[in-house]
């Protein structure tokens, strides 16, 4: 598959804790005043971090096979046979369930891949 | 009728021609021209419709993308159909095979023509379940009776998948 999905971190609405830059400031006490300028160390969260909260969805269907999603998350996921049963029932008893949580792209890049296997599947932010 | 699996492929035998006649129709029933419901059913909204960018960028690089792997998986399918036009007597039962590495694409054309089917006629979580109604009646009544078919299909090739 060609297609790169494009980075979606600026779109995401960030709150003041996940604020991408810290600055640590590491004054010294006036004991140590024989250093004249304080240490700044400034640490850098990664893009992933700031671009957390997304959650890809598979809602109900009724023409595709039980057997057939549950084969679809083990393969997309690598789901073990019992969690991707897991999900399939709580997609046909609730209508919904949330398989995958983490950045946009990669949730991008599932839903796809759901897709191709021809299931309803969404992304959404958490929340 | 009567499924086996083999070490290389898997093979459909005794199939009387009234449901030879149901697989030949698998590739056209993919078809999702003129019927806008399946297109939106086989071309679904990645995200909730607020996500304007998202789903934009989707209808561009994604569908496109996907239009060409449904494609390939019917052509496949289609290709492995032709063993059903072999047959000199056109009424007898017939044979077919379907190679192991040809079960991808056979799952995805008839789960294509599975939900194509169901969204042109609108066919209820109801009558979906209801795999005792006779195929003879009405056009609605065949084509549930094909989507069942094609199901029983489905679950025959994913058994064989597990087992194998």
């Amino acid at each position: 598959m060609s297609w790169q999905p494009r980075r979606g971190g600026a779109e995401v609405a960030l709150s003041p804790l996940l604020a991408p830059v810290h600055l640590l400031v590491a004054t010294k006490t006036s004991f140590e005043s024989s250093v004249e300028n304080p240490t700044i160390e400034h640490e850098t969260r990664s893009d992933e971090a700031v671009d957390l909260p997304w959650q890809v969805v598979v809602h109900n269907d009724p023409v595709n096979l039980m057997s057939y999603v549950t084969m679809v998350f083990q393969k997309v996921f690598g789901f073990p046979r019992e969690k991707a049963e897991r999900h399939m029932l709580e997609v046909h008893q609730k209508g919904r369930s949330i398989v995958w949580s983490g950045l946009r792209e990669r949730g991008e890049l599932y839903v796809q891949q759901l897709h191709g296997y021809l299931l309803l599947a969404t992304i959404e932010r958490v929340g | 009728m009567e499924f086996r699996s083999t070490e290389d492929q898997l093979e459909i035998s005794e199939l009387d021609p009234f449901l030879a006649e149901l697989l030949r129709q698998i590739p056209a029933s993919t078809k999702t021209e003129c019927v806008p419901a399946a297109e939106q059913r086989l071309f679904s909204a990645p995200a909730d419709p607020i996500e304007r960018e998202l789903c934009a960028e989707w209808k561009l690089y994604v569908q496109p993308e996907l239009r060409r792997l449904f494609g390939t998986a019917t052509d496949t399918v289609a290709s492995d159909l032709q063993q059903l036009n072999e047959n000199e007597r056109p009424f007898a039962n017939c044979t077919l095979q379907i190679p192991h590495e040809h079960a991808a694409a056979w799952l995805s054309a008839l789960n294509q023509a599975r939900l194509v089917i169901a969204a042109k006629y609108n066919f209820t979580e109801k009558e979906l379940c209801d795999h005792y109604r006779s195929p003879i009646g009405s056009r609605r009544d065949l084509s549930l009776f094909q989507v069942n078919f094609y199901g029983f299909l489905q679950e025959f090739i994913l058994r064989e998948l597990e087992s194998g």
